[in-house]
């Protein structure tokens, strides 16, 4: 393919660009301090209660990273409807023929490896938007197991809003559970997602790594945008 | 049975207790219910005139723990009158009655105080075998169920089995053993769980039920909030240690003599709503965790299938009783790995001639000169 000619195009926002490192730092930070509140460390100080509070601060820590990527979701989501084309919803959810054909494609091409066409989507190819799709099913129900937790130490109107999911799950101890198990889905997306993101730079060299940081992309000139 | 009905107090002075012991009771059950001080007049009032809820105490799926707990409550007038057989119409365990009169003596009051008995149950129903695996006088809890509480005033459900299941529905859960607010609709279920429940817990719903004549506020899963709104943790003397992350590590270690936090053997309190920790048991003497061992969330539906009780996490089904949640994603996790190394080599071999393709393509200096060349 000859690929002489190329063009910038301004693909992420600045609000994209700052809810997705936002979000990567709240959920390295809920993950972290999370796996911590599963399985304390085991640090034998021999002490008095009264002299340390690690744990509590581990816990306020998560708690606090909560809070912030709960909102910083809230706002994608009002993105979705208000920032440009490629921040739309519609990426996300593949409602066209052509989309779902843009996800075989991605398969073969890019999974299986084997000859096709190339993918010429600007912003998030089908298949990326659907799989963050599913990551922000992932972050609500993340959100609302959370807050289910949180609302039985907290009377504040957030987490009461959330309490309903407890019965629902049968129990605290269930809702834990899951909240847990869900923790290993941040991780193995986290694993899968940054591979991608070094793989797409290196076959197509469209500058994909660094459109996060500047909100650019590299793109050839006949290829045309698409509708949203 | 008679048939005038007597007040509490009729009943307390006739087994002679004296009206300072009948108004002390008044007090400290009203304090145990969550009453606060200016209700207390309410409770003497309506233990004083009221005359006795009629009530009929089912045994079904059950161990009888939820009774043996109830009757030692340490004070003797919940035992003496509130249990005692002058004021149960019916229950299997501590009636004198038995067979035929046992069930017309639960036919006459099901039928003289139609809509307001108070049904109380210990014990879940099964289902499986249209009910076949608990069957008394010839009917199975199921039938008994659905035609007493079809003219109860409310339904109190003791204990865990009554209130969840317990162990009779933990899996596989061979009888269908079903809690009782599965079943029935339409009628107030007042669910107080625990395997057993305190017994002050039992008495202050009963009290609160009489003084006040209508349910005590419930929480989402129907438990009285005056006892179960609160978690074991939010409670325990040994919450200091958790804050301070000073944690049991096995049960003969160092930090078992201290006294610390017993998080990491198991400890179910983080997740359990009940009042040991303010009520604790046996007269107030002791509650699990102040005897060195974990809570096990016996008020919390499925608690038998969250095991192992010494793990924090329950173990993953279809992995074997020692893999947790974690074991599974780091499993995961790692099989991710190797899916990620091995795409990585593949994109090298077989987007090779294309990668090549581009680089000569491309208007990169090194490449120009060595095409020059
Ligand atoms: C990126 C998202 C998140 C991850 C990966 C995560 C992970 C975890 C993990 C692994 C635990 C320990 C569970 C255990 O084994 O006991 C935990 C606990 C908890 N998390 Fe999250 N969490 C996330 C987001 C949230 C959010 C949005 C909330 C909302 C408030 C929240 C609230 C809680 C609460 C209340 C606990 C229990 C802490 C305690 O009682 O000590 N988490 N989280
Ligand atoms: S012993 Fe159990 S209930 Fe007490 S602080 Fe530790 S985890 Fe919480």
């Amino acid at each position: 393919m000859e690929r002489n000619s190329i063009r910038r195009v301004y693909v992420w926002q600045l609000p994209v660009r700052f809810y997705h490192w936002l979000n990567a730092l709240t959920v390295t930070t809920s993950v972290i301090t999370g796996y911590l509140i599963g399985k304390p460390l085991a640090i034998q100080l021999g002490r008095e209660a009264s002299f340390g509070y690690w744990f509590g601060t581990v816990r306020f820590i998560h708690f606090l990273a909560a809070f912030v990527f709960f909102f910083n979701f809230l706002f994608r989501i009002y993105w979705g409807f208000a920032g440009n084309r490629y921040a739309d919803w519609k990426n996300f959810i593949p409602t066209r023929r052509k989309q779902w054909k843009e996800v075989g494609q991605i398969l073969k091409v890019d999974v299986l490896q084997a000859e096709g066409k190339p993918i010429e989507s600007v912003g998030h190819n089908s298949l990326a938007g659907l799989t963050y799709f599913l990551t922000f099913l992932a972050f609500l129900f993340q959100s609302v197991t959370g807050f289910g937790m949180y609302s039985a130490m907290s009377n504040a109107w957030l987490p009461r809003l959330f309490a309903w999911i407890v019965p629902l799950m049968g129990g605290d101890f269930a809702v834990r559970q899951w909240h847990h198990m869900m923790m290993w889905f941040f991780i193995i997306f986290s694993m899968v997602h940054v591979y991608l993101v070094f793989y797409h730079d290196y076959v197509e060299g469209r500058g994909i790594l660094s459109s996060m940081a500047g909100g650019w992309k590299f793109i050839e000139k006949e290829v045309q945008p698409k509708a949203e | 049975m008679t048939d005038k009905r007597l007040t509490i107090w009729e009943q307390a002075r006739l087994h002679g207790y004296s009206r300072r012991d009948f108004i002390q009771f008044c007090g400290w059950i009203a304090a145990a219910a969550g009453i606060e001080a200016t209700g207390v007049p309410q409770v003497i009032a309506a233990l004083d005139t009221k005359p006795r809820l009629p009530v009929v105490w089912f045994h079904f799926q059950e161990c009888t723990c939820c009774s043996e707990s109830f009757i030692r409550s340490s004070h003797p007038i919940v035992s003496d009158i509130v249990l005692d057989k002058l004021s149960l119409d019916y229950t299997e365990t501590l009636q004198a009655a038995a067979g035929k009169q046992a069930e017309e003596a639960l036919h006459q009051t099901m039928t003289k105080y139609k809509g307001e008995y108070l049904m109380l149950v210990e014990g879940s129903v099964p289902t499986e075998e249209d009910g076949v695996y608990c069957c008394i006088g010839g009917r199975t809890a199921l039938d008994i169920v659905k035609e007493a509480a079809a003219n109860a005033k409310a339904i109190v459900c003791w204990g865990s089995c009554a209130s969840n299941g317990c162990i009779q529905a933990a899996k596989p859960n061979p009888t269908g053993a079903t809690p009782i607010h599965k079943l029935i609709s339409g009628k107030p279920i007042i669910n107080v769980p625990g395997c057993p429940p305190i017994a002050e817990v039992m008495a202050g719903t009963i009290v609160h039920l009489l003084a006040f004549d209508r349910i005590p506020q419930l929480d989402g899963l129907g438990r009285p909030k005056a006892f179960y709104s609160r978690r074991i943790h939010d409670t325990c003397y040994r919450r200091p240690n958790y804050d301070a992350g000073l944690f049991v590590e096995t049960f003969d270690d160092e930090n078992a003599r201290r006294g610390y936090c017993l998080y990491k053997v198991g400890c179910r309190g983080p997740v359990t709503y009940n009042s040991c920790g303010v009520m604790r048991w046996n007269n107030g003497v002791s509650y699990p965790i102040q005897s060195g061992h974990g809570c096990i969330g016996c008020t919390e539906a499925n608690f038998w299938d969250n095991g192992p009780f010494y793990q924090h996490l329950a173990s993953f089904p279809g992995f074997g009783i020692e893999s947790t949640a974690d074991t599974v994603g780091v499993t995961v996790g790692a099989i991710t790995a190797v899916g990620i190394a091995a795409h990585a080599i593949t994109t090298n071999i077989k987007k090779r001639r294309q990668l090549r393709q581009e680089i000569k393509n491309s208007d990169s200096p090194a490449e120009e000169k060595k095409g020059g060349e």
